[in-house]
């Protein structure tokens, strides 16, 4: 095996008081923070270009840029905001870092609020997450009683506040210009780019949105060096990564590895499929937004050049395994549910045609659809494509077209059958012939 | 089942009159107080809407008409611009709500591992259906999206505490403990479920002390740094030992486990897009995120 995985933000989440400051301590915490504010913060803007962290919210943008592109300070507030939304379907990595390590994040966002010169970050958590919330609340409790958050952060003169942020239900507030106006209080619709948020974002001030994996990635390249991360992954996908499993394996969870690693390795880590008798048939590589593979896929290195290169995107490297068992047709109509029930309604082309994809792949996954409505689905994908305001629409085609490209037999053996020719118990978790005793 | 309330085809929210019945004057001056300090933590006060909202279900057990009015008045907004609001968000209610929200995650690989089965059977055990509380006010049902669980699916949130890996029976056993009145703990989360205005409560942001209850992290969570360990596999350089200065070089921990190095292509398709100053138009490479 080529690649092995390297546990960074993963390595004491089996700590009995992981999520305490006592425990992030013992295992370096505060020590990049320390290193940072002896810096210039240009410097560490740079660090931070160097190193090629690249997006860990789904697009990718390299992070020290996005930093960089803020106007120079004017007098006035600048915000850092970090996104930890996470709602896209299969994505689910955010959630446990917060639940394992929220200090990891509470010291990247004192880091990088520092860089940018920011005295009001904002973590912007989905509300259907209680305990996580419980938890960060904790840790900036924690961290402001050390002296690592409030006035006068370790005697540098850098003063920072730091507002925990509940959401309430809405997977298009993880895109960053809704969750911006969520935040100021309002319903959570995108905003018309440019302005960029760099720009013009909360309060129409310059602001920074990062994703939490980005964020909590700071601390370990601050401490270890730039060089460090990008010797990690690939050339222009540097670093590592959290890798989210789950489905028809055995052994579905959290793997953090170089980006560049390919699902036959994690696989074969992860104890391979969860009955070795039933192929791999279908795999979303970074999300319900991000067009399915195939066995065909096994082997693409998980980077985002690579990816994208074999009709992809990396997306959040949410893995979501499939095994023969599996109704295509049932998969994609679900996942076209889910956009039509999220849509914001800002725009026509998503609004209008997730509501007619939805009815159409109801009645194709029934059996009671024609042979044209193919033709109809694809159709009204092509004119919500590059057309839709936000990339929320655009992600709606995705399983649909990738799935009529990959497997439009097993569409039309809906209709000549006339219905769903699968056993839906044989996918289960808990069907009892499918689980080795 | 019960309808208390009422919402029109479109979802309109029509504020049953007894919602409107005006605080006590205890309660309000305790909610202003509470109020006043969810504003403080923001530069500008609208920003404390939607823990506001939260707040009013933590005393009224949904958004009732009163409480709309309240957030209005104190963020001198127009009670149309607070529904607004109310009526976007999943987690605000338009009828009272039951003491426990179970929701049932039905997303595709979810549904896949069995959350259908698992909605289909508690469904019919308790008679209702989406957003339909039982008749003694302690469950309502829910299909939910996504929880971000999926190594745990099929998943189950009870008033948004996670129940992993769940089953029909499981479930079933669940939802009749909470109409039991029993203590109920969650698979990763406090020790007990707290009801839905406890909970509310929180989410507006005033902790329950419950932080360090529960564990750090569940089984799936941990699968990747298991096998890490099986293997003796750790990040290079990145052993324990506080690496001093940063600017050290890469250094793997031996030849066999360097860490991968794939060679990647230079397509582009998938480049950000989100660059100062291009043009608005969303393009279909855009990266689609969480
Ligand atoms: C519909 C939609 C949902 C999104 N949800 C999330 C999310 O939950 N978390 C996240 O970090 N990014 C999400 N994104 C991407 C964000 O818009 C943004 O690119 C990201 O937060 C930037 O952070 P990064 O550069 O650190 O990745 C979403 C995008 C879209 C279009
Ligand atoms: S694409 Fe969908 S979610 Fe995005 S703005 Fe348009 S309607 Fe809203």
């Amino acid at each position: 095996m080529s690649t092995t995985l390297t546990p960074i933000l993963t390595k004491f989440w089996d700590d009995p008081q992981s999520w305490s400051l006592q425990t992030y301590e013992q295992n370096e915490g505060y020590q990049a923070l320390r290193k940072a504010l002896a810096m210039a913060p240009a410097d560490l803007v740079q660090m931070t270009k160097d190193s090629g962290l690249r997006g860990r919210g789904g697009a990718g943008f390299p992070t020290g840029m996005k930093w960089g592109f803020l106007p120079p300070p004017d007098g006035g507030p600048r915000y850092l905001v970090v996104n930890a939304d996470e709602s896209e379907p299969g994505t689910c990595k955010d959630i446990p870092l917060m639940m394992a390590v929220p200090q990891f994040l509470i010291e990247g966002v004192a880091i990088t609020s520092f860089a940018i010169g920011c005295n009001h970050a904002f973590i912007y958590l989905r509300g259907e997450v209680v305990h996580v919330y419980r938890r960060l609340l904790r840790a900036v409790e924690e961290a402001y009683a050390a002296g690592y958050l409030g006035k006068d952060i370790l005697g540098s003169g850098f003063d920072l506040e730091v507002t925990v942020h509940a959401g309430a239900g809405a997977y298009i507030c993880g895109e960053e210009t809704a969750l911006l106006d969520s935040l100021e209080g309002r319903r959570g619709q995108p905003r018309l780019k440019p302005p960029f948020p760099a720009v013009a974002g909360l309060y129409a001030r310059p602001t920074v949105v990062n994703n939490v994996e980005s964020i909590a990635s700071v601390p370990p390249i601050l401490l270890h060096g730039a060089d460090w991360f990008s010797g990690m992954g690939t050339e222009k996908s540097t670093g590592f990564g959290i890798f989210s499993l789950s489905g028809h394996i055995k052994r579905p969870g959290q793997y953090e590895a170089p980006l560049g690693i390919t699902l036959r390795e994690l696989l074969d880590m992860a104890g391979g499929m969860r009955d070795p008798n039933k192929k791999l048939k279908f795999w979303t590589p970074g999300g319900s937004s991000t067009p399915i593979f195939t066995d065909e896929h096994l082997d693409v290195p998980l980077d985002f050049e690579s990816v994208a290169a074999a009709g992809s995107m990396l997306g959040t490297r949410a893995l979501q395994v499939f095994d023969e068992t599996t109704c295509v047709v049932r998969a994609v109509e679900r996942w076209t549910d889910f956009y039509a029930h999220e849509s914001c309604g800002k725009c026509t082309p998503c609004r209008e045609g997730t509501y007619w994809l939805k009815q159409i792949l109801d009645r194709l996954e029934k059996g009671e659809g024609e042979e044209e409505d193919l033709e109809k689905l694809l159709d009204i994908c092509d004119n919500i494509l590059g057309r839709a305001f936000c990339a929320l629409g655009d992600g709606a085609t995705s399983p649909i077209t990738s799935s009529i490209q990959y497997f439009r037999e097993e569409y039309i053996a809906h209709l000549a059958g006339g219905g769903c020719p699968f056993d839906r118990d044989a996918s289960s978790l808990f069907a009892k012939d499918n689980v080795p005793a | 089942m019960v309808h208390i309330g009422e919402q029109t085809e479109s979802g309109h929210l029509h504020v049953a009159p007894e919602s409107k019945e005006p605080y006590a004057a205890d309660v309000l001056e305790r909610l202003r107080a509470e109020a006043a300090v969810v504003m403080a933590r923001y530069p500008q006060p609208r920003s404390a809407l939607l823990p506001l909202l939260h707040l009013v279900q933590s005393e009224d057990g949904y958004v009732t008409g009163r409480g709309i009015e309240l957030c209005a008045e104190l963020l001198d907004l127009t009670r149309a611009e607070v529904s607004g609001v109310a009526t976007f968000y999943t987690q605000y209610k338009r009828h009272p709500n039951g003491e426990y929200t179970v929701g049932v995650c039905t997303n595709t690989l979810c549904a896949i591992m069995g959350g259908d089965q698992i909605w289909e059977r508690v469904s019919e055990h308790l008679g209702v259906g989406h957003d339909e509380t039982t008749p003694d006010g302690k469950v309502t049902l829910e299909r939910i999206e996504c929880n971000a669980a999926c190594d745990y699916a099929p998943v189950v949130m009870a008033n948004w505490e996670f129940f992993d890996n769940q089953t029909p029976e499981s479930t079933t056993q669940l939802v009749d403990d909470l109409r039991a009145g029993k203590a109920v703990r969650p698979t990763r989360g406090a020790d007990r479920v707290c009801t839905f205005k406890e909970v509310s409560r929180v989410l507006a942001g005033f902790p329950d002390g419950r932080a360090d209850e529960g564990p750090g992290a569940g089984p799936a969570s941990l699968a990747g740094l298991e096998v890490a360990h099986e293997h003796g596999w750790t990040a290079p350089g990145g052993d324990g030992a506080a690496d001093d200065q940063g600017d050290h070089q890469p250094e793997a921990t031996s030849d066999t486990l360097a860490p991968g190095r794939h060679s990647s292509s230079n397509d582009e398709a998938n480049a950000p897009d989100e660059v100062p100053g291009d043009a608005a138009a969303p393009g279909p490479a855009k990266g689609a995120g969480e």
